[in-house]
């Protein structure tokens, strides 16, 4: 039977990987190796800011050590998401770092970038076309005018046509995660099913192990019928539950997974215990349906800045949020020409992680205060938030006893420049095809 | 009837975004016993959710069983866009404490 052999090292670029599961992995023969760099969860700012939300100097050192290795067994590897969100400024980083590496090592190759970009005009003459991915309004010209990168999702096939090209190395923008790890066997004709659903799987890399990780490696070896998945580190193992579960994480619904141009259905996947450290999973089907590509964009709201201070007074923790009302109107009445800013105190030890969700908002015997100012600039955000922090801090609420002050400031100084701050305004699908996203060709070296 | 701690019979209990607009809860039971004493208690609706969290009900998106995982599923619309002003938990890991309180009615005859 056929078989295809895929490696995952890491479940983030960056995250990194010990260096004997990721040789154990090479052990294994894989016939490509893919690595998902990017990821949502850390929010608006790295994409609305053009910044990589992993570390330049972790990431190199991952790609230090694939790099060279994929090249010198001629293994495939695919970078998906490059940067973090996988605008070109993200693919851009990505790919100056790999230029470096490949200098200082003298490696020469052949590399694929595609870029994922939408362009802002294009997108605006569509617009009738475009639906909210999930519940947000409808995208408007405002949305798309004030977004600063604008990125979509491709899907495997764009990976798929770099290989038929003859690249060594292809560096995505913004991609569908499991894409990288199934590209190759979807161009080799094996089912979409059972591949997708192995990427799937494979892009979180060991956090579907036990224990779960995403700093260490795992192997996917893919058939016709179905795939074999184990982590390639002695100390964890692949179960059933563990590799079941996966499917919940992160996701709506764990029994249809949608992606561009269809939807991965698990309602028949049977999932088997080969061995100690080995599951087998098969019966994932895939679901064709229109092909729709996945924008994200985000812009600027802002600029912020911080302070951070403690409160153990029990009388004035007593009326906490009185005090916190009454300073709030003492700011709006001594900047009344400020118009729009955006000030904010998270309550730590009364309600400062769940918010309104909170369930039982009584304060502890301390608590802690974060002065959040959002503001048009950087200077209107220190002046809010400074003049807040003063009054706050000097304020004679009802029944005061401490006089000298009312917070505990543990940094001088004590108010924090945040810099710029962005929100989400593009999650919305838009009908499209999947040579919409074009690999370029460049030599390396 | 009576009541078990859902700590009692799951082993995972957690929160997290499922892209910036929703946020997700696992609960995986630790095995098939305590999956079905908790499917079988027929407490786990929308209705349960929306209370825990004081939404209105049309504000959990959904209430999923997975046999597969042994593990119940619901979503909730985020009070805001991961990230936004007035956020709290840009990752929404932080989120399933409320749960931590759900006791599940038990026949004593299932038990």
């Amino acid at each position: 039977m056929k078989k295809l052999t895929v490696f995952s090292p890491t479940a983030i670029l960056g995250y990194g990987f010990p260096k004997e599961s990721f040789f154990e992995g090479l052990a294994h023969n894989p016939d490509v190796i893919g690595v998902d760099a990017g990821s949502v969860d850390p929010g608006p700012y790295y994409l609305g800011a053009g910044v990589s939300f992993t570390d330049r100097a972790a990431v190199k050192r991952d790609l230090a050590l694939i790099l060279p290795e994929a090249l010198k067994r001629g293994i495939p590897l695919l970078i998906g998401t490059a940067g973090g969100s996988g605008a070109q400024v993200h693919l851009d980083w990505n790919r100056e770092i790999i230029e470096e590496i490949a200098a200082e090592k003298n490696l020469s190759f052949k590399m694929a970038v595609i870029p994922a970009d939408i362009d802002k005009d294009y997108l605006l003459a569509n617009l009738d076309k475009t639906s909210p991915l999930g519940p947000l309004p409808a995208l408007t010209p405002k949305d798309v005018e004030e977004a600063t990168y604008i990125v979509a999702q491709m899907g495997w096939e764009p990976y798929s046509v770099a290989l038929d090209q003859g690249a060594d190395v292809i560096l995505g923008g913004r991609t569908y995660d499991p894409a990288v790890f199934a590209a190759l066997a979807l161009k080799l004709g094996f089912p979409k099913g059972p591949a997708l659903h192995m990427g799937k799987i494979l892009e979180c890399a060991a956090i579907a192990a036990e224990p779960g990780s995403g700093r260490d490696c795992m192997v996917g070896v893919l058939d016709e019928e179905g795939f074999t998945l184990f982590p390639t580190n002695p100390q964890r193992r692949c179960t059933v539950k563990s590799v079941a579960a996966h499917s919940l994480y992160e996701k709506s619904n764990p029994w249809l997974l949608p992606g561009p141009g269809g939807a991965l259905d698990l309602r028949g996947t049977c999932y088997q215990q080969v061995d100690e450290k080995t599951v087998r999973v098969t019966g994932s089907a895939y679901v064709e349906n229109d092909y729709t590509i996945k924008m994200e964009g985000s812009r600027l709201v802002g600029y912020r800045t911080l302070t951070i201070a403690g409160v153990r007074d029990p009388i004035f923790i007593s009326q906490l949020q009185e005090v916190l009302e009454q300073v709030r109107s003492a700011v709006r009445d001594n900047f009344e020409d400020t118009s729009n800013y955006h000030l904010e105190f998270k309550i730590y030890g009364l309600n400062g992680v769940m918010g309104d969700l909170e369930p039982n908002p009584v304060p502890g015997h301390e608590v802690g205060i974060i002065i959040e100012a959002v503001a048009g600039t950087q200077e209107e955000a220190n002046t809010i938030c400074s003049f807040c922090r003063t009054t706050l801090l000097h304020y004679g609420y009802e029944g005061r006893i401490a006089t000298a002050g009312n917070l505990a400031l543990p940094f001088s100084p004590s108010d924090l420049p945040a810099g710029p701050v962005y929100e989400y305004c593009i999650h919305h699908l838009l009908p499209s095809k999947p040579d919409f996203f074009k690999p370029e060709i460049v030599e390396v070296g | 009837m009576k009541n078990v701690a859902i700590t009692e019979l799951a082993h995972v209990i957690r929160s997290k975004n499922s892209g910036p607009f929703e946020l997700t809860f696992d609960i995986i039971f630790k095995d098939d016993q305590s999956f079905k004493l908790a499917i079988n208690s027929g407490i786990f609706t929308p209705a349960l959710f929306a209370g825990l969290y004081k939404i209105p009900q049309e504000e959990v998106l959904g209430v999923i069983q997975y046999p597969p995982a042994k593990a119940i599923k619901a979503t909730i619309v985020r009070s805001r866009p991961a990230g936004s002003l007035g956020e709290t938990d840009v990752y929404g890991a932080q989120q399933h404490a409320p749960l931590l309180t759900i006791q599940v009615p038990v026949k004593e005859e299932d038990e």
